[in-house]
């Protein structure tokens, strides 16, 4: 049976594809492992370029049939009103099923508490929504646009992620992911994460967005918008950001690299107006998305680590 | 820098022993080809103050977390991404430890080249030694070997000579590893890494990112015997598409084309491919590694589990199987044990019914009579299963040619395997 031969033999030149097909290929197979092997998954969307890339994959992986899942926004009270509109026209488009958990609704009935002091970032209070809605949804699989180039601790992490019933990442007692063989086995009330693109970098997933001439909310591109500059960021003055006296705001033209909560997404001072310009600039970035956008990463070097062990996304 | 739309992808593992520096040649690789960012570095600055290490600890870029920065070693397999104008990088990073081999095997098994260290004081360990048979046991083609701190050696080519003979000498008694390159470095002070040196004047090889970058990565795929695992039938059961039905999954091996003649296996059913289909539209040629739909002609049993092949060059569908198995848990794998067997989209139940051998892998003796395998052992396994599989060797085909074993009360992933023969399930008529 052992036969290495028609290998070597085989020299004449074969197609290859390109790095975006081969990550798409991965992507696809991956979605299509989960659809056939959990009873309930569900695809976490946020609005951002990364989920955005996750609806286009899924369309691919299951078109022209309905996506074998539903889609589920975490809202956490303090979106951008432009990424609100965004989804509820993009899931409009799909003709696709939406269900929102509401941090809001997990405050009004005492789940959680809005944390003291000024400008409270509800970052940290989604986690009991997110685990909520898991549990009253029996969801067992669930599909989120996480990426190992992002930050230490996801480098880290499998594409088949395994959370205990208390919703917990074990990073020293992860399974072991061969292949693409990967063991979705579950006991009861534990659940999986799904990180279809856990390979893409920013600048494949910005690359894959034009070629695919995907749609993004507005605020990805250059705009004028009052600001303040907080913790070294400039975060939008509105409903979640109140200037304090001694702080001064600001009306600059700025852009969005990831697209969060209100309360703790920074936007980054830029005139790149249309998707070539936004990809010339990440290409020449010198400071990951993450540490120039996002006040809860900052907080101490193991933070994203932390808050992933406690359930977050 | 805008990426080129026909720059292709390598994927490479990285192992060393505790100490040989690779956390330090991966931080200097990403370093000094600019992937790393201001905050990233900004980061790194502050903990090597806070370690009070004297020196910026490149190390500390990949030691994500908390427990591996406490302890200054790497606990898990760590993907790490980078792109020059030539190619996308992914590097899958493990961890050298005795205790976390299974990470090596898992991060090895999606690699088409191996980078492996060795302390140029030290020479080959037994961890070089399990590396290497590993890289062959995974089929990883290319091997590159680092000879590091040559800065602790005085840049002598007599201390990179022993240690390149010493590993070469090991490496020619092992299958697999088909062109092994050695490169003296220094991580630390950054020599040969992404630029070049004159402080080895002996020395006139590239670099390891100028090798990175211009080798000819040996193709694994297997372009002539058709392989087509199902995982999903797309059936939308709505009123423009009521008939429509489609197996998904990607393609794992050969050439496929519309009206090509389909055997599924193990059912036996027969059909030709109607059509291939994408969502940009349908497809005259197919082939690995695109995810794509099929229609067939006729309406056969063809669901998940199922694997659609060529039958001029069919698979052997097989309920025994003779495999080489790497053990990754602590509860050693005896002959009698019953667990989970997933192979391509099929999962069947398998029972250890032999252990032929187990192997040395400092003297690559195959030590017979042995009752059980222990974590990080390998041994050559024989195995019955409770239903058939469509299995080729592994060295044929990684995909479908490799397999887990997972155990039924706990879950866990314990076994990593590679098949290298079986035997026939009724009907006899298909051999390898």
């Amino acid at each position: 049976m052992a036969s290495v031969d028609h290998v070597a033999a085989a020299a004449p030149a074969h197609p290859r594809v390109s790095h975006l097909d081969e990550l798409e290929s991965e992507s696809i197979h991956i979605m299509r492992e989960v659809a056939a092997e959990f009873d309930r998954p569900v695809l976490l969307f946020s609005g951002g370029k990364d989920s955005i890339v996750l609806l286009r994959l899924a369309e691919k992986a299951f078109r022209p049939a309905r996506f074998p899942f539903p889609i589920m926004h975490v809202d956490t009270g303090h979106n951008f009103p432009e990424a609100l509109a965004f989804r509820d026209a993009r899931i409009a488009e799909l003709g696709e099923r939406l269900m929102v958990a509401s941090v809001q609704e997990s405050i009004d009935r005492g789940r959680v508490q809005e944390e003291p002091g000024h400008d409270p970032s509800r970052n940290r209070l989604q986690t009991t929504t997110l685990l909520d809605a898991i549990a009253e949804h029996k969801f067992d699989a669930l599909f989120g646009g996480a990426r190992r180039d992002e930050e230490k601790a996801r480098a880290k992490e499998r594409i088949f992620s395994h959370r205990d019933a208390f919703g917990q990442w074990d990073p020293r007692n992860q399974r072991p992911e061969l292949w693409s063989l990967y063991n979705g086995r579950l006991h009861r009330g534990e659940h999986m994460r799904i990180f279809p693109i856990s390979n893409w970098t920013e600048l494949d997933v910005w690359s894959y967005i034009a070629r695919e001439q995907l749609e993004i909310p507005s605020i990805y591109f250059a705009h004028r918008r009052e600001v303040v500059k907080r913790d070294g960021m400039w975060l939008a003055v509105g409903p979640s950001i109140h200037p304090l006296p001694r702080e001064r705001a600001e009306c600059l033209t700025v852009r969005y690299r990831t697209v969060g909560d209100m309360s703790c997404t920074g936007a980054i001072e830029s005139t790149a107006a249309t998707l070539s310009e936004v990809i010339a600039e990440v290409a020449a970035a010198r400071i990951t998305e993450r540490g120039a956008t996002r006040a809860d990463d900052a907080v101490s070097e193991a933070s994203m680590e932390d808050r992933k062990r406690e359930g977050y996304f | 820098m805008a990426v080129p739309a026909g720059m292709d992808l390598l994927r490479l593992s990285t192992v060393g022993s505790v100490d040989d520096g690779k956390s330090t040649l991966i931080g200097r690789l990403l370093y000094d080809s600019k992937e790393i960012f201001e905050d990233q570095l900004a980061a790194v600055e502050r903990a090597s103050l806070k370690r009070g290490d004297g020196y910026v600890n490149l190390a500390l870029l990949t030691d994500g977390l908390r427990a591996e920065r406490e302890q200054g070693i790497t606990i898990d397999v760590a993907y790490r991404y980078f792109t020059t104008p030539r190619r996308k990088f992914i590097i899958a990073d493990t961890p050298g430890h005795v205790q976390y081999t299974r990470n090596m095997v898992t991060g090895g098994s999606t690699a088409q080249l191996s980078v492996v260290l060795i302390d140029a004081r030290e020479g080959v360990k037994e961890q070089t030694r399990r590396h290497a048979v590993i890289a062959s046991l995974l089929d990883i083609p290319h091997l590159v070997v680092c000879i590091n701190k040559m800065d602790l050696v005085d840049w002598s080519e007599s201390a990179f000579a022993e240690a390149r003979d010493e590993f070469a000498a090991f490496a020619a008694r092992l299958d697999g590893i088909r062109e092994t390159t050695f490169i003296p470095v220094s991580a630390l002070h950054g020599d040969n890494v992404v630029t070049g040196t004159d402080r080895m004047p002996w020395y006139a090889g590239p670099t390891l990112l100028g090798h990175l970058e211009t080798v000819d990565v040996a193709d694994r795929t297997d372009w002539t015997r058709r392989r087509f695992p199902v995982q999903w039938i797309i059936r939308p059961m709505t009123g423009a598409h009521h008939d429509y039905r489609a197996a998904a999954g990607r393609i794992e091996g050969g050439m496929w084309r519309p009206g090509d003649e389909v055997l599924a296996l193990p059912s036996g059913g027969r059909s030709r491919v109607h059509s291939i289909v994408t969502y940009g539209g349908l497809l005259d040629e197919a082939f690995p590694p695109l995810s794509v739909a099929i229609t067939l002609e006729d309406d056969i049993d063809a669901g998940r589990g199922e694997m659609l092949v060529g039958p001029e060059s069919p698979p052997l569908v097989a309920t025994e199987l003779t495999a080489n198995v790497c053990w990754m848990t602590d509860r050693p794998l005896e002959i009698g044990g019953r667990y989970s067997l997933k192979h391509a989209t099929r999962t069947v139940r398998a029972i250890v019914v032999g252990i032929q051998h187990r192997l040395d892998i400092n003297t690559l003796a195959q030590i017979e009579d042995v009752t059980s395998l222990g974590l990080n052992e390998i041994g050559l396994v024989d195995l019955r299963l409770s239903m058939p599989i469509p299995a080729d060797a592994y060295r044929d085909n990684r995909t479908t040619g490799s397999f887990i074993l997972i155990d039924e009360s706990t879950h866990v992933t314990v076994g990593a395997g590679m098949i290298v023969r079986g035997r026939p399930y009724e009907p006899a008529e298909y051999t390898i």
